[in-house]
């Protein structure tokens, strides 16, 4: 204790002393009249860097990248009002994939609260359903307290954003600083341990499966990466096929020959059949979104379902499952590995043996497959571009970052991630235009590293002020725009179940996006055949600026395999690659073979 | 199947401790009305002398799995002490009070205030064309009562919604 802590200063002062006091190092923001006190005290000191965005959605989605590239928590600030309501689509998305935020807004002076004064809103109540939790300061007293517990419960548990709304006389008047205390939260006491009998029944379900597979999601992100390394080795342990969510991707190496790919709505078809056809299913970190299950009545129909979430509202929400374990995915891991290795019953080897030999015939369909013709000015394939900006990367310290649509997906099937926190999507609200701000929070926390926003000619569009941000903290992110002129998904769902009737999905009025790189100090490239394209992801790659690359696609090309939403794992739609089984697929029959 | 399949209905009174704090109950009646579940009854008052601590009693309505969730739902919210499911920790209590309002002359009256004696109800307001009664009891007592006194001339009713508690030495 020394003796600043008991001197009274003001609430703007006691913001950025607790901002220090957790570690915070960046903020990622946009003044107005409700916070000028902050930025008054952000201007006099040099211990935290604030980011100036364009848009307060920017800002919410910076501190997602960031978050999510390093595992801290990511803070932003807004002012009061318009604001805050700015902020809400980023709060939300952050809400959905579980990332830890602190947002702090701004408010009118606590005497005007509820008189409609200048740039008010409710805030609280606005972002309730948008936050983990979120709180209004009243007293400066509790400010210090209050970010403190902010921080607490944005990290802990199953991770949120968290919003503290503060007055501007809050801010203003003198009251005394409090250290974070130690100990328990009063009401929120989130469980990470595992209890010992599900963890036992886990491993004997397991141990007895004659085809169990490991269905993997962002909660292993979340643990950090050392569950990551648990993963691999339980993996090992078990010798199951793993598969993982959007929101899992890198958590297990792609490159390990148990990774089957992505499952779900776009997911592979060995996935999606192994899914389908287990016995003994491990969901790690995984919420059974409707995204993955398919139809829930058609789901895993055969299999007893382990479920290890560390929020107990996730057991049973959508899948009713046998052995629920409610722990952090790092615990659960290291108890379901400690158990495994004290059980001496043996597993069967030649069922196991078995159930890759049927793995194998099904990836032998080679479900992502694509022809890419390499013919002098030929189209280029959207899965070719993102294979080769793979081929180009991967050996790189490289993370990406996407948009939302067909461009996302193809992202997700064919960039290989082998490291957790290297991929960051917005995979439960479908967030446009989360990707370039999103790599621009990644690529503050990341200086020396290759960040990518792989985006659609229409997604980028949502957040493109942020070129500006770009230029003026010489962030070089590079934008890879696979533009195929359309809101791709929107137009795929309209040629398949909408009779091919475009309804507004055509992107008109493009701007020309190397003039747009080029008006925003930035370097523009663009691809319009095969021959360009390696070319102009060399060039991107070796510059030191913020580059847009517009690379044109193939226009008419959809993304599968795709589950049809209401339909059932075994009844995916190939491609035209597979053309004589595109035809509704019933592989049940492979299945149960 | 694994799936959700059609259950059974059944009602639950679910008690709920919280964190005496503003917006508390806002944000467990978001809860309900976000994730479409019912709300049969809600009442909601502080219960210790430092008025700290509220609680919420619910009574809702649905499958097993739903009230499963709405209970999860509940103890996730960081103000929330704790949730407990009365309907299904053992045998409670629970109690509503309702003042009601009886409008009649001559025979109506008369039969109103035989029934409301019957029914243990007090009259706590009287004029000549008017009674109010409180009544206390559970909510099927209070049905019967006001299904009694619908053609006698009712004509207000203001009910608290359901306190619950567990009987014996057991506590939330």
């Amino acid at each position: 204790m020394n003796a600043l802590t008991t001197t009274a200063v003001s609430g703007a002062e006691i913001l950025l002393r607790a901002l220090k006091a957790q570690g915070v190092d960046v903020i990622f923001g946009y003044p107005g009249g409700a916070v000028l006190p902050i930025y008054d005290a952000l201007f006099q000191q040099n211990a935290i860097r604030h980011i100036l965005v364009r848009h307060e959605q920017a800002a919410v989605h910076a501190a997602e990248g960031y978050a999510r590239s390093t595992g801290k928590v990511g803070v932003v600030l807004v002012t009061s009002g318009p604001g805050a309501t700015n902020a809400v689509t980023g709060l939300l998305d952050a809400l959905m994939d579980s990332v830890p935020l602190v947002c702090l807004t701004g408010q009118v002076p606590t005497h005007l609260i509820g008189n409609d004064a200048f740039q008010e809103a409710d805030t609280t109540g606005i972002t309730r359903q948008a936050t983990k939790h979120n709180y209004l300061v009243k007293r400066s007293e509790d400010l210090a307290r209050v970010v403190h517990e902010a921080f607490y419960v944005a990290r802990t548990g199953r991770p949120g954003p968290v919003l503290v709304d503060l007055p501007k006389d809050i801010l203003i008047n003198p009251a005394p600083y409090d250290d974070p205390v130690a100990g328990p939260h009063r009401s929120y006491r989130p469980r990470t341990e595992p209890e010992p009998a599900p963890i036992r029944e886990a491993i004997r379900l397991i141990k007895a499966a004659k085809r169990p597979i490991l269905y993997t999601g962002g909660g292993i992100i979340n643990a950090g990466p050392e569950a990551s390394d648990l993963l691999i080795e339980f993996a090992r342990l078990t010798g199951a096929p793993v598969t993982s969510t959007l929101m899992g991707l890198g958590a297990f190496p792609a490159s390990n020959p148990a990774f089957l790919g992505m499952l779900g709505m776009h997911g592979t078809y060995e996935a999606n059949l192994a899914m389908h056809g287990c016995d003994v299913m491990v969901n790690l970190g995984a919420r059974f979104d409707d995204r993955v299950t398919g139809r829930l009545n058609a789901f895993a129909p055969g299999a007893k379902k382990i479920h290890l979430d560390i929020d107990p509202a996730n057991i049973n929400k959508n899948v009713v499952v046998d052995v629920p374990i409610i722990a952090d995915a790092l615990l659960g891991l290291r108890a379901l590995i400690e158990a495994w290795k004290s059980d001496s019953t043996r597993q069967d080897r030649t069922a196991l043996a078995d159930w890759w030999q049927r793995i194998e015939v099904w990836r032998t369909k080679d479900s992502l497959k694509f022809t890419q013709s390499l013919a002098p000015g030929a189209t280029i394939k959207p899965q070719h571009a993102i294979k080769r900006l793979w081929d180009m990367t991967h050996e790189r310290n490289t993370y990406i970052t996407t948009e939302v649509g067909q461009h996302q997906m193809w992202a997700a099937q064919h960039y290989r991630f082998d490291k957790p926190n290297r991929w960051m999507t917005s995979g439960g609200l479908g967030t446009m235009g989360y990707g370039l701000p999103a790599a621009m929070g990644t690529q503050l926390a990341h200086p020396d590293a290759l960040v990518i926003d792989i985006a659609g000619e229409a997604s980028i569009l949502m957040n493109i002020q942020e070129m500006g941000t770009l230029a003026q903290y010489r962030l070089p992110v590079k934008i890879f725009i696979l533009n195929n002129e359309y809101m791709g998904m929107v137009r795929q769902w309209q040629e398949l179940l909408h009779g091919g009737r475009y309804s507004e999905s055509y992107s008109a009025a493009l701007p020309d996006f190397v003039k747009l790189a080029e008006s925003f100090h930035a370097v523009g490239l663009r691809a319009e055949t095969i021959d360009d394209l390696d070319r102009v992801i060399a060039e991107m790659i070796a510059s030191d600026r913020p580059v847009i690359a517009d690379i044109h696609v193939d226009k008419r090309e959809n993304c599968f395999p795709m589950i049809p939403s209401g339909a059932a794992h075994n009844e995916m739609i190939l491609g035209p690659e597979h053309e004589e089984e595109a035809r509704g697929i019933t592989d049940e029959g492979l299945v149960l073979v | 199947m694994n799936a959700i399949v059609e259950e059974p209905l059944r009602s639950a009174t679910i008690s709920v401790l919280v964190e005496n704090e503003s917006g508390v109950l806002a944000r467990v009646i978001g809860l309900f009305s976000g994730r479409g579940y019912n709300i049969d009854s809600l009442t909601v008052a502080p219960v210790e002398e430092d008025r700290r601590k509220s609680r919420i009693t619910i009574v809702t309505t649905g499958t097993e799995l739903v009230i499963d969730q709405i209970k999860a739902q509940l103890d996730r919210l960081v103000p929330v002490y704790r949730v407990s499911d009365l309907s299904r920790e053992g045998p409670h209590l629970a109690r509503e009070l309702a003042l009601i309002k009886v409008i009649g002359q001559n025979q109506n009256r008369a039969e109103a205030l035989r029934l409301a004696d019957a029914f243990r109800a007090r009259v706590i307001d009287a004029t000549t064309e008017s009674f109010v009664f409180e009544l206390t009891g559970a909510t099927d007592k209070l049905d019967a009562f006001l299904d009694l006194m619908r053609p006698l001339g009712l004509a207000e009713v203001s009910r608290t919604g359901v306190a619950a508690i567990a009987r014996g030495t057991r506590t939330i």
